[in-house]
């Protein structure tokens, strides 16, 4: 690709400002969109409530900050630090089971005091560098060996993390895994033996559920059967959607959202707010914002000059689009309910501050590339 | 650069790799295509369906409920009203930990155990959503300490409405009765649409005689709710229709006086405009207030009501049977003067007692050495029941019978107050019917004289005197006297109907008893001459002594010797002016002794008051 064989016209072309501050300028330009956009929903959502705004609001700017400080770091660095992460979070993850904070039946949180912190989060990005690693050196496609060796890297945090259980994270996880995989050139015969496999494990799977996951798969096949119980979220939210039209309500007129019907419309649930006071035409500007991110993550992507960044971003990117699927998904009842928050709109902790650490090594990884010698 | 001199072949890898990634992008596409035309199905599809759930969601339908109907005595003075009242309610579903809330409530107003045990009550029959009321009739004070303290109280809310009460207290309360909170008996019976914002529903008398009158029609508002329910605006509104203002014939000044004349003793007293049918009082004592029934009496209170061994709560005037004894004899001396089986100057003689041909059995005269000779007016005014044997034997049950019954005896009256009781008028069909005997002779020379098995309520006696100072138009008798719509001034009269037109053989026959009763109160024997001393109008009456224990042949009644409850009941019924008759009385006193001592007395103080202290 042009890339490789980079001239000098493409040099002078990177001598920007940008690249000195190791900033991309259109996921940028997306990152904010999406988070003005949020902020704009939330504090409807949140019934006006300028201090949780605020919170939102100063979790954004740790969270850029952390995209700036990621930037700086080389892909040769990350690379590095790769296996050490991977094996740092796994004990950690390990810990959690063992001594972990409890907190809404799940067993999530490490106390360390001072902070809380949360081991899967730093999985998310330590699943995808670490396959990435390991599949760098290689040559690809990856061979039957190599992809067992995937495979049981990307299993081992995925269970750990199961078995908190935080099904919404453990299918981040697995899926950002995946990509790298597929990515690396996974043959398509393997993907169908794989695919067999997988459904083959379905029942399997089931029997391994908790209780209120498999309500929920219930829940999603027929929400009508309990719609005050378990199938409420997803008819009032269905409903806060539906009834929003092509032009919604307008901002702060969600009767759904304002009348206390929607549940958890500050977090999970937040897509149906924007849904019921923007109508189809906000929903199609987040998906403007998310498009343009998610198609510059894979852009980047193929713009990366070695086997791992390239990988990593590739990974980095689509996993950022499962977010938005999985939640759209599941608000719009399309997907079983699974607590995953849409990313950057929905109120909330760790997970904006390692998406934007995510972004940070994609920037890293535009910005960093070598001047090739001709 | 060591990565430039492995064996990878980057130019395969990099194409490797973009064809993967426009797969992905493609894959991604379609998952957004799917997306989005889920979003097009519920948002332009299905867009009227979900805005009508919405709507359904947020808008609610609450009933308004119509406000109650006031009662007024005739002379506009208020027997019932609705006052404000604040009410505290909770929602379980909103509260935690309800006994941590009940705890903390405690500090801020009262609650009672009694409240309390309410509240469970109702919490365990009724939905978690619904509100429960848990206090009653919060004082300002109360309603203003919470105001401050309602943000510890999720669920927890004041609710201000009007309340039901009875500003007379007792007075009154067995003809205006009360409400009290719909019971599930009530439901099947009521329109529950109509009813669906009311919580209370008349339970007796008056109110609830005319409960459709004075409920009202329901009005409705549509509210923007809440998921928890509360209201935050209201969309629109019918509003309700108020019931009907009631006026009844009572004239509460005169109601108090007669109640107040019986002292410490129970009995009833009616009063009737024999014109009109108007019951102008309508005594019961003892009685009770009926405030504490309007939320739900607290069960010791009810309980020691019931147990009252004075039974407040038994409506006498409407539902006491009593033998009217003496005063009978007007209307069985009436009775044989038009069926031509006695005139006014044929005599007998009263030798204290009387016997049937060829019986042993003596039939005793109260006046163990008689009355000497006497005629039908020496007989009524001096009450000979020796003159009344007599005649009654010649009648025989089936006409005595036939010619009382024209003046309302043994079957109700069709006063507009719920409940009452017909009384009994024997006859020899009844006696087949309900004792499988015979009719002996022996009973209708008692029945001759009001004992036996006639059985009368106050309310009928009063009817029944009425109908004689009518000459023989019994008017139906009424308790409301005009209904009156809520924003319109005018009244609309309740109907004055004759219930029954007595045929009159003679005139004189009425003016000969009439005379007669005259002479019970105002002549030198008369058996009330008492009252009838200091009089400043002329009163027509009869006294009669019921008998509550069975004397045998011989003895002789000592009131004394016998306990309280056995004493005989005291009756009088009376009328007057005489020569133009404005108002007719019946008063029993149980257990009192004499007619003429004790009841008497007592209708004296009622006709004063109505007659020499009537407001111009």
């Amino acid at each position: 690709m042009n890339t490789i064989i980079s001239t000098n016209r493409e040099d002078a072309s990177r001598r920007g400002w940008q690249y000195s501050l190791h900033i991309d300028v259109p996921l940028l330009l997306g990152l904010t969109g999406l988070s003005i956009l949020g902020l704009v929903v939330l504090y409807s959502a949140g019934d006006k409530d300028t201090e949780l705004l605020m919170r939102q609001f100063m979790r954004l700017g740790l969270a850029y900050t952390v995209l700036i400080l990621t930037a700086q770091v080389s892909p040769r660095l990350l690379q590095r630090m790769a296996p050490w992460l991977f094996g740092i979070g796994i004990i950690l993850l390990t810990a959690v089971l063992l001594v972990g904070d409890t907190s809404g039946g799940a067993q999530r949180w490490l106390d360390f005091g001072i902070v809380r912190f949360q081991p899967s989060e730093m999985m998310k990005i330590a699943v995808p560098m670490m396959v990435a690693w390991y599949l760098a050196d290689i040559s690809l496609p990856p061979n039957w060996l190599h992809l067992l060796g995937s495979v049981v890297l990307i299993l081992i945090p995925t269970l750990l993390i199961v078995k908190q259980p935080d099904l919404g994270t453990s299918l981040l996880i697995a899926s950002s895994g995946f990509f790298a995989v597929f990515l690396a050139g996974l043959q398509w015969r393997v993907l169908t033996v794989m695919a067999i496999i997988v459904s083959a494990a379905a029942p399997l799977l089931w029997h391994f559920m908790r209780d209120y996951q498999r309500q929920r798969v219930i829940t999603f096949l027929n929400p009508e059967q309990d719609p005050l119980g378990s199938g409420y979220h997803i008819i009032q939210s269905k409903i806060a959607i539906g009834s929003g039209g092509i032009y919604g309500k307008g901002w702060l007129n969600g009767t759904q959202s304002h009348l206390d019907f929607l549940p958890e419309r500050s977090t999970d649930f937040i897509f149906a707010v924007l849904g019921e006071e923007f109508g189809l035409i906000g929903i199609l500007l987040l998906f403007a914002f998310y498009t343009l991110v998610v198609v510059r993550g894979i852009y980047i992507a193929t713009q990366a000059q070695d086997t791992f960044t390239r990988l990593l971003a590739g990974s980095l990117s689509m996993t950022f689009f499962v977010y938005i699927i999985v939640n759209t998904g599941m608000v719009t009842g399309l997907l079983p309910v699974v607590g995953l928050p849409l990313p950057l709109i929905s109120y909330g902790g760790t997970s904006i501050v390692t998406l934007m650490a995510g972004f940070g090594i994609l920037m890293s990884i535009h910005t960093h590339r070598k001047l090739l010698p001709t | 650069m060591p990565r430039e001199l492995t064996l990878k072949d980057h130019l395969f890898e990099s194409r490797l790799f973009m064809s993967r990634a426009i797969i992905l992008l493609v894959f991604c596409a379609l998952l957004v295509l799917i997306l989005f035309s889920r979003l097009f199905y519920l948002q332009v599809i299905a867009h009227d369906h979900f805005i009508t759930l919405s709507d359904d969601n947020r808008v609610k339908i609450l009933p308004i409920p119509p406000t109650r109907g006031l009662i007024y005595d005739r002379n506009g003075i208020l027997l019932a009203e609705n006052l404000p009242s604040y009410r505290l309610d909770i929602t379980p579903e909103q509260v935690k930990d309800m006994q941590a809330t009940l705890d903390a409530l405690d500090g801020i107003i009262e609650i009672s155990e009694t409240d309390i045990s309410r509240f469970e009550k109702m919490r365990s029959r009724k939905p978690r959503f619904e509100a429960i009321p848990l206090r009653f009739h919060l004082s300002d004070e109360e309603v203003a300490r919470f105001a401050v303290n309602r943000h510890r109280f999720p669920g927890v809310e004041i609710q201000a409405g009007l309340s039901r009460h009875y500003p007379l207290g007792e007075r009154a309360v067995h003809a205006v009765g009360y409400v009290g909170r719909i019971n599930e008996r009530e439901l099947q019976t009521i329109s529950t649409s109509n009813y669906s914002g009311t919580s209370y529903i008349g339970k007796v008398g008056v109110e609830k005689t005319y409960e459709d009158i004075l409920h009202g029609t329901v009005g409705h508002q549509q509210v923007e709710i809440t998921a928890q329910g509360r209201a935050l605006r209201v969309l629109s509104r019918t509003p309700p229709i108020p019931g009907n203002n009631l006026y009844l014939t009572l004239d509460s000044r005169l109601q108090a006086v007669a109640e107040d004349a019986f002292g410490d003793f129970s009995g009833a007293a009616v009063a009737i405009d024999p014109r009109n049918g108007d019951v102008l009082a309508f005594v019961s004592r003892p009685t009770y207030d009926p405030n504490p029934f309007v939320n739900g009496i607290e069960v010791a209170d009810y309980r020691a009501l019931q147990q009252d061994k004075y039974q407040p709560l038994f409506n006498r005037a409407l539902r006491g049977q009593y033998p009217p004894g003496s005063t009978l004899k007007p209307f069985v001396g009436l009775a044989g003067l038009e069926m031509g089986l006695t005139n006014p100057g044929t005599g007998t003689y009263c030798p204290g007692y009387y016997t049937l041909p060829n019986r042993k059995r003596k039939f005793r005269d109260w006046k163990r050495w008689g009355h000497g000779p006497v005629d039908l007016n020496t007989a009524i005014t001096q009450s000979c029941d020796v003159y009344f044997y007599d005649l009654a034997l010649s009648m025989g049950i089936d006409r005595i019978y036939e010619y009382l019954h024209h003046f309302g005896f043994g079957e109700q009256t069709r006063i507009d107050i719920q409940g009452e009781l017909p009384g009994l008028l024997p006859s020899r069909e009844w006696k087949r019917r309900n004792r499988n005997e015979p009719w002996f002779p022996g009973e209708t020379i008692i029945t001759g004289i009001g004992q036996g098995f006639t059985l009368s309520t106050p309310l009928q006696l009063a009817s029944a005197t009425a109908a004689i100072a009518n000459l023989g138009n019994r008017m139906q008798p009424r308790i409301v006297l005009a209904r009156q719509a809520v924003g319109d001034d005018s009244l609309i009269p309740s109907l004055v109907e004759v219930s029954e037109t007595i045929t009159i053989q003679n005139p004189d026959n009425w003016h000969a008893v009439m005379d007669a009763m005259v002479n019970v109160v105002h002549g030198e024997r008369g058996t009330a001459r008492r009252i009838g001393e200091d009089a400043s109008y002329q009163i027509a009456g009869k006294t009669g002594t019921a008998q509550v224990f069975g004397l045998k042949e011989d003895e002789k009644y000592d009131a004394e010797k016998i306990d309280e409850k056995l004493r005989d009941h005291a009756l009088f019924i009376a009328y007057a002016p005489v020569e133009n008759p404005r108002i007719a009385v019946a008063v029993i006193v149980e257990n009192g002794g004499g007619g003429g001592s004790v009841a008497a007395p007592i209708a004296r103080i009622i006709l004063d008051q109505y007659l020499l202290d009537e407001p111009v």
